[in-house]
């Protein structure tokens, strides 16, 4: 009985000794979310409608591109990553063909040799007298060795592909804030007015009708300018949703009350497809991501058509001011809802 | 009733070597490791077909492109027609639950309190383990968690019936995201199954330590013993971060506490690192029973007694403690800094040395052996090379950069079930090995073990 209660005792305390949690890198504290646009979202339910209609823009200045079959998408029947359009994204696919695969392949030849080796030369049949070795310090060494060396072989261009995929911006790069919502994608640009896009998984008749992929394409594109890189900062109004473009190598979590930035080089104009990567709800997987990529001067156009401000434009009063004013009692909201939640 | 016969020899009950307690008092009050270790394993059976039941359900539904059946199955647990959102819900239901039914009600009671409960005290010498009473409580908490897990699936959690949050049950979306008793359910659900394996590491650790016949050095327990050892330890050290992280994912839901709601100045990344410290020892704590297993396996088989032993016993120890500070390579797209994110990068890779020290030494282990195949040998040259291909997609998969485009991805999925999952489906066949094979503890750890840990 004493056994009993000291287990339980013991087990209780443990379960209730309040474990270290303060281990917590010092954070960028900036609760930005957009709950006023979530909720706002919510209740319209298709908030697109009301932004940007999947045809609604100036067809004299955008009309929305036509994806190329095979790139930036998945192929049926294909097994390697998709073909990279970002240059951080072209060296890893090269590490990942040129050392990691054949690393994967020359280790499970290897095993699987030594298997069917033994199997073979060492059966009972073949051997009915079994050694004694229990030890040979020079083949231990070597098997610990090599695998180092083969380590360090893929950690120096590893550790500098990070290193690459970590180089900031440079200042004029043009920012893009992403923001994850429960279930779709948000896309303000603060450098063109702040007009946010609100991009809605398209229905496959939609869908079929622009000759796009269904449950890839969104009704309204992320669009960027191409061969340059841009600044996104990365954010989620909910939950944690994750941004993710497999043809640019690109994958940033959507974490609400952070902002993650990073860098989006893609180098050729076209469509590009993604999807929603971390599991965010019942919708989690009807939240595509399009990115479409554009010339400067397209990308131009498509600002002007969405009432946004090009540098260098004449001052034109942008349509879309009432945005900035939305993201005001953003962050009142914001901070509203941080004080009844401390309440 | 007690009567004393005529050379006073008192018997008013039976004799340790035929005592025979009645079916209750033998299986629900049990005290004996060898009866508990068999719970566990009937135990560890039953959640396993639960838990594959669910894969098949999911396969099923994945078998053509499009929803098939999730929207009846839905209106099934509602007792309504289902909306297409509830029908998608039921697919994270059935993903979270058989990720935590497999990891916790089957590999875990399969090879900890079974078959760990079974071996270690008669390959160490011990009568039973240290705290017997408590070896029944911990298997006696599994039931109610595992019946609060399948009971959450039935009732509100958020969008539909169940907790759809995954089985790492991610803040916000367990928190804020998830209305309704079901993911409290699974939260407590988890509570008890950590606190069952926490009892059960306590009792192994201070079995190990101080039961062993004498003679027996630490240098000279057989190394399945060496595995449990280090699990325990694992279990110990990770297990209670676990039930702080859940534990604050309860106060969060039903509390106003904002541990994780970046609104009141937590942070949901905090639970990513609480749950990763716990989670990849968890990984760990569930193959390395496993390793001890094959290595006895390829022994007796190979009529060879193991290739480096000393080696073989610390390649686990350094696993264990490696297992400790590699756990953000889990996190790499949470936004982490590229020191960070570096220093991750290369500690699991380092994992890579200890585990290739393993493979290569089962191979010489039946290096210049008399292999005979029975069933156990069979899934144990399984083991290894499936365990191969999941320790190289492993390393592919350590490499920050390259990750980006792998995390959240069927390549890691496909990863760890290579490595791990494999081993699960041939416990099925764990009952027949272990009434054919009835010699020796040795022989028998092999029979029983390797029909249910080759991976």
């Amino acid at each position: 009985m004493t056994h009993f209660l000291k287990a339980w005792i013991l087990a209780i305390g443990l379960i209730l000794t309040p474990t270290a949690l303060s281990a917590q890198e010092a954070l960028p504290a900036a609760p930005v979310v957009d709950s006023a646009a979530a909720s706002e979202a919510e209740s319209a339910d298709v908030p697109a409608a009301t932004e940007a209609p999947a045809s609604g823009l100036d067809p004299a200045l955008y009309t929305p591109m036509k994806p190329t079959p095979g790139i930036g998408m998945p192929v049926d029947g294909h097994i390697d990553f998709q073909e990279q359009f970002s240059p951080t994204g072209e060296t890893a696919h090269w590490i990942n063909n040129a050392i990691l695969i054949p690393m994967m392949v020359g280790v499970c030849v290897l095993v699987l040799f030594l298997l069917l080796w033994v199997v073979v030369r060492f059966r009972r049949g073949a051997n009915p007298e079994p050694s004694k070795t229990t030890h040979n310090t020079f083949i231990e060494i070597i098997w610990t060795v090599i695998p180092v060396l083969i380590l360090v072989v893929i950690a120096v261009p590893s550790i500098s592909l990070l290193a690459r995929q970590f180089e900031p911006a440079p200042e004029e790069a043009l920012t893009v804030k992403v923001t994850g919502y429960q279930w779709y994608w948000g896309y303000s640009y603060p450098d063109n007015g702040d007009f946010e896009i609100i991009s809605n998984m398209m229905s496959e008749e939609d869908a079929a009708a622009r000759g796009e992929p269904y449950q890839l394409a969104a009704d309204n594109r992320m669009v960027i300018p191409v061969g340059k890189p841009v600044k996104l900062l990365i954010t989620a109004a909910d939950v944690i949703h994750s941004f993710a473009i497999p043809s640019a190598w690109f994958k940033l979590d959507a974490v609400p009350g952070r902002i993650n930035e990073k860098v989006l080089q893609i180098d050729r104009e076209g469509v590009y497809y993604g999807q929603c990567s971390e599991l965010c709800g019942a919708r989690h997987g009807f939240m595509p991501i399009t990115v479409e990529v554009l010339s400067e001067e397209k990308f131009n156009n498509w600002v002007r058509a969405n009432g946004g401000t090009v540098k260098g434009d004449a001052e034109e009063p942008a349509a879309e001011v009432v945005e900035t004013a939305a993201t005001e009692t953003t962050t009142e909201i914001a901070d509203a809802d941080a004080v009844a939640a401390t309440n | 009733m007690t009567t004393i016969t005529a050379d006073g020899h008192i018997d008013d009950h039976a004799h340790d070597a035929d005592h025979k307690p009645a079916f209750f008092q033998r299986w629900f009050m049990s005290t004996n490791h060898k009866d508990i270790g068999t719970l566990y394993l009937i135990f560890a059976i039953v959640a396993g077909i639960i838990g594959g039941g669910i894969s098949g359900l999911m396969r099923l539904e994945l078998a053509e492109p499009g929803i098939q059946y999730l929207q009846a199955w839905a209106s099934m647990s509602n007792g309504s027609e289902a909306s297409m959102d509830q029908a998608y819900h039921l697919w994270n239901v059935l993903i979270t639950a058989h990720g935590l039914i497999m990891v916790f009600f089957m590999v875990m009671p399969a090879m900890i309190g079974g078959f760990g409960n079974w071996f270690v005290p008669l390959m160490i010498g011990a009568p039973d383990m240290a705290f017997p009473r408590m070896n029944n409580v911990s298997f006696w908490l599994l039931v109610p968690a595992l019946l609060l897990l399948l009971g959450s699936s039935f009732v509100p959690g958020g969008t539909g019936n169940g907790a759809g949050t995954g089985w790492t049950v991610y803040a916000p979306l367990s928190t804020s995201g998830s209305i309704g008793p079901a993911v409290d359910m699974a939260i407590l659900s988890l509570h008890l199954a950590g606190a069952s394996s926490i009892l059960g590491a306590i009792n192994f650790i201070t079995t190990i330590f101080n039961m062993r016949a004498p003679g027996m050095t630490l240098h000279k327990m057989p190394l399945f013993v060496w595995s449990v050892l280090v699990t325990a330890f694992l279990l110990l050290l990770s297990l209670p971060v676990l039930a702080a992280a859940i534990t604050m994912l309860l106060t969060d839901r039903n509390f106003g506490t904002a541990f994780y709601d970046a609104a009141g100045g937590g942070d949901p990344v905090l639970y990513q690192h609480l749950f990763w410290f716990f989670g990849h020892p968890e990984v760990y704590i569930m193959i390395l029973p496993g390793f001890g297993m094959i290595s006895h396996i390829i022994s007796t088989f190979s009529r060879k007694p193991i290739f480096g032993y000393l080696g073989m016993a610390y390649a686990m120890v350094a696993i264990g403690v490696v297992g400790f500070v590699v756990w953000a390579h889990h996190m790499f797209t949470t936004g982490m800094s590229v020191n960070v994110k570096m220093y991750f990068t290369a500690a699991t890779m380092v994992i890579a040395v200890p585990t290739g020290i393993k493979i290569f030494s089962w191979i010489a282990t039946m290096w210049g052996g008399s292999m005979t195949f029975k069933t156990p040998m069979m899934w144990a040259l399984g083991f290894i090379f499936m365990f191969t291909v999941g320790g190289v997609t492993g390393v592919v998969l350590a490499n920050g950069g390259i990750d980006d485009n792998l995390h959240d991805t069927y390549y890691v999925v496909a990863h760890f079930h290579w490595v791990r999952s494999s081993r699960s489906s041939p416990v099925s066949t764990t009952g027949s090995r272990k009434c054919r094979a009835g010699c020796t503890a040795n022989c028998w750890v092999s029979s029983i073990s390797g029909s249910s840990s080759s991976a």
